[in-house]
Parts: structure tokens; sequence; C-alpha cells
């Protein structure tokens, strides 16, 4: 039988990083209170896993009639790893922590 | 052209010549004036480069690693301390297969603080997955910068490469060099031809885990097979470069005067020159002695060791750094790749640490050392240390 060797001088992965669920890395969840978010990205802009993403403006409430016009924002559980510093950024802390075994962890 | 330029010197224009379009480097005595020379090509426009200066030479080899990753020839240079902080990621270069080339000034590790030659900083790295070139004059250094990026860029190697060189008696020593014409080198090297790089029409992520049961192995398996493929690759290059240059460059050992020695001196770097002039002299005694100085160690020339083995009754192995264990690198595997092809005594001299000179006297009185043991047929001490203070046998 011939030795089987690798194609690649190193390993190319060509299979997307969403294949890979991380969420289950998760101690804290990170939960947004929407009637506090004032929809300013600032999360958006700092998770390093890009599990935040937009929402179409009337997917949650908003705290002031003119940002109801302005995308919202979600948390993917599926990849949120909870680091944290979303709720540590977000200017009105709006993103509250939460014990992941508090909330029933479904990862 | 001729020129009069320091090893140092010779370094950076080995780089200009090979033209790498990203330098990451972070100063260290005595490497420094490599990228500072390097740093002037580019103010001046001489070098079309971009040149990015990092916090640590930990990050300098990071920077290189992703630019090499875009598929673009890098070049970056260290000494000792700043080899060691790169520890982690010269694997990860060579484990990535990326085949940057850099220069490195052996210089000794501290404590005791010292910025003068040995060749601690780079023994510590052979098993970092890079070739190794130590060199022995700014002529070799230069020419061994271009002809490496032809090597290591080849398909079937794609290895990173340090060219050494010995921390002032050649970094900051000038002597005449001649500078080969620009046009020539770009037709020797040719374009960069990445065997794969970032490219966001195609994504891929490089380096990815692998589980216990996956090709981890067989990785590493073939870089092993990129380190004999190396071998046949430098032979051929250095011919092409010695005809196109007109050098005259053994690919792996440089021998003098070693036919029918009755001792060979094996030795690294600079050692050489001083060696082969006492070789001459003791010649004249009607000493018949030889040396032959190893340029590569990694890929380890243990072919051309055996085969230098039955030319003589004796080989004295000098070392310029010691190991804790086997007493020194070039020593203890030389020794290695001959058990049981020859019977001939094999006696390691550790000297010259953290830059002490290692004389003409010295040299001389080692090499009747090495005839008295090639006449007894054994070895007295297996390793020895040469010239310790108030040790009157070398002095
Ligand atoms: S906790 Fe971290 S990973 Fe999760 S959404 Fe916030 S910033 Fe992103
Ligand atoms: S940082 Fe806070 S306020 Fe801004 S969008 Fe994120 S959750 Fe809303």
């Amino acid at each position: 039988m011939p030795i089987i060797l690798p194609e690649d001088p190193t390993p190319i992965a060509k299979v997307p990083s969403t294949e890979n669920k991380t969420g289950g890395w998760r101690t804290f969840r990170p939960v947004i209170h929407y009637e506090k978010c004032i929809r300013c990205y600032i999360c958006w802009k700092f998770c390093p896993d890009a599990a935040i993403y937009f929402a179409p403006p009337e997917a949650h409430e908003s705290p002031k009639e003119a940002l109801a016009k302005f995308d919202t924002v979600e948390i993917n559980y599926d990849f949120c790893k909870g680091c944290g510093i979303c709720a540590n950024e977000c200017p009105v802390k709006a993103i509250e922590l939460v014990l992941e075994e508090s909330v029933g962890g479904d990862e | 052209m001729k020129m009069i330029l320091t090893g140092n010197e010779s370094a950076a224009w080995g780089a200009r010549l090979s033209r790498p379009k990203v330098i990451a480097a972070y100063p260290i005595t005595p490497q420094t004036s490599i990228i500072e020379t390097i740093a002037a090509f580019i103010a001046n426009g001489e070098m079309d480069a971009r040149y990015i200066r990092v916090e640590s030479e930990h990050s300098a080899m990071a920077a290189c690693i992703a630019a090499q990753n875009t598929g673009v020839r890098t070049f970056t240079a260290t000494s000792a301390h700043g080899l060691a902080l790169m520890h982690e990621l010269l694997i990860w270069a060579s484990g990535a297969r990326l085949p940057i080339v850099m220069s490195v000034v052996n210089r000794a590790m501290a404590p005791p603080w010292s910025v003068w030659t040995d060749q601690l900083d780079t023994m510590a790295e052979r098993d970092s997955g890079w070739i190794q070139l130590y060199t022995q004059n700014n002529q070799e250094v230069l020419d061994s910068i271009i002809m490496s990026y032809k090597i290591a860029e080849k398909h079937n190697v794609l290895l990173p490469t340090m060219v050494i060189e010995d921390a002032f008696i050649l970094s900051h020593t000038a002597e005449g060099v001649d500078v080969p014409d620009q046009k020539k080198v770009d037709d020797f090297l040719g374009e960069y031809d990445p065997a794969f790089k970032l490219d966001p029409d195609d994504p891929a992520g490089f380096g990815s885990l692998i589980m216990p049961e996956g090709p981890y192995m067989e990785f590493r398996y073939k870089m092993a097979l990129a380190f004999e493929d190396a071998r046949n690759e430098i032979k051929k290059v250095v011919e092409e470069y010695n005809e196109t240059f007109e050098r005259n460059y053994s690919p792996f050992i440089e021998e003098y005067r070693t036919e029918d020695a009755d001792a060979i001196m094996v030795v690294l770097g600079t050692i050489g020159s001083t060696a082969k002039d006492v070789v001459d002299r003791m010649h004249e005694k009607g000493k018949k002695v030889g040396v032959a100085r190893v340029r590569y160690f990694r890929p380890f020339p243990a072919e051309e060791l055996r085969m230098l083995a039955r030319k003589t009754d004796m080989l004295g192995v000098v070392d310029r750094s010691y190991s804790f264990g086997p007493g020194a690198d070039l020593y203890a595997e030389t020794r290695s790749v001959l058990y049981k092809h020859t019977d001939i005594p094999v006696k390691g001299y550790v000297m010259g640490l953290g830059g002490r000179d290692i004389t003409p006297q010295i040299l001389e009185k080692v090499f009747d050392d090495m005839l008295s043991v090639a006449k007894e047929g054994v070895v007295d001490k297996e390793v020895e240390w040469v010239g310790l203070h108030g040790d009157e046998r070398w002095s």
C-alpha cells in the first residue's frame, strides 16, 4: 500500500468557518435589552467573531420613534463565544451578560 | 560592480537584488545595520518594498508570514535574543511552508551579556524547520541570499532559510564584494511564483486544526521529504549560480587540502578562513592537515561527511557553541551520521564562545592535538573546551 499524503504542502481549509459552530464555548450569554438599544452598531463593530448581525427595523422595539426606521441588531448564539466585548462597549449598557446555565443554554 | 561592503551591507544588497516586497524588522545588535541599510534603500527609492516597523521580533516574523501568505517575497534579519523571541513563529513559518529568507547574525545568548559571535542562537533553532546556511565572507553572504530565495521557492522545497554570518568578524568588517547586475539577478531569480496564496476570489484558511487521526503526521513527513528535495535543489542552484555569476561555491562542504590529510578539521563560518591559513603553515612544516567548512547545517550534509571521513584518519569538529548533552551540535551530528560508516576517531573542540578570538595560534595547537589523536587512533577526551583561562595547553 502506498503512503497517502495530503496534496497541499500545508493545511489549506476550503470549508468556511460557519460550518464549525463554536457557541458551546460560552459561559456568559449577551442578551440585548431592546428597550435601551439606540441602534448605534458599536457592538457589531467590536464583536471579534461577527456574531452580531443586522435585522430589519421592525424586528425589535425601539426606545425612540426616530430610531425605529433604522436596522436593529441580533446575536447569533451559534457563534457567540460570550467574550462580553459587546456588553463592555455598548454606550447605553443595553447588553447584559447572563450566566448560560441560568437561561438553560441549548448548545 | 565591485564595492567595499560590510557583511551587513552585503546582506542588505543581497535582499535588495532579490526584490522582496515586504521587510518587517526590529533592530538588534549586531544585525541592525542590515535593516538600516534596507530602510535607506527604500527611503531613497532604490528599492520598491513596504517596510514595516514592528514592536518585536515575534511580530516581525508574524508580519513576514502574513505578507508572504499574500504571495510576495519577504525578508527580515535578526540576532540572538531576537531570534529566540521569534522561536514560535519560526516553526509556524516552516510548517506554513513559506519560503521566507532571513539574515541571522550569530551572537552569544545572555547572560553573561554579550553581543559578540557565538553560534548558540542558531543552533538552538536547528529543529525549527528552516534551512540553515553558514557563510564565511561578505561575498558569500550576498550571493547566498539570492540563491536562497531560488532554492526556498521551489515548489518541492518551500522551506524558509536563514543565511547566517558571524557577528563583527563579518557583520561590521568591510571587504571587496562583487555586486551582481540587477538584470542578471532578475533573470536568475524570476518572478516569485507562490505555490498558494490568500485570494479573496478563492477564500481559504491556512494552518487549520488537525485532529490526531487527521494528516498532521503526513504534513510533517512532507516537510521531511522537502528537506531531502532541498539537497538536490541546492546542488542545482549553486551550480547554476556559479556558472551565471562566475563563482565557485561547493554546495554543502567547502574542502581545503583534504586529499591525503592525516586529520581534517570540520568547521562552520569564518573559522574556516582562519583554519585554511593555518593549514598552509602546517603543510610547510610537513604536517598534513585539511579543513572542511560545512555550509549547510540544515539539511545536514550526512553523505558528504561520510565521504570526507573516508579521506582521512581523524576528524576534529569545532563548535562555537555548547550543547549540555552530547557536547556540541556540529560534533554530535557529525558523529551520529558517521556511526557504523567509519572507525576513525572523531573529537569535538568547543571554542570561541562569546566572541572570544579564535586565533591561528590556537588552531595550530588544535591541529597538533588532532594529529596526535590520529596517530594514537583513539580519542582521549570526546569534547574538549579550548582556551579556558589558565589552561596552558592552548595558550
Ligand atoms: S459576547 Fe463577544 S462574541 Fe458574543 S456577541 Fe458579544 S462581542 Fe460577539
Ligand atoms: S452597542 Fe448597544 S446600543 Fe449600540 S447597537 Fe449594540 S446593543 Fe444597541
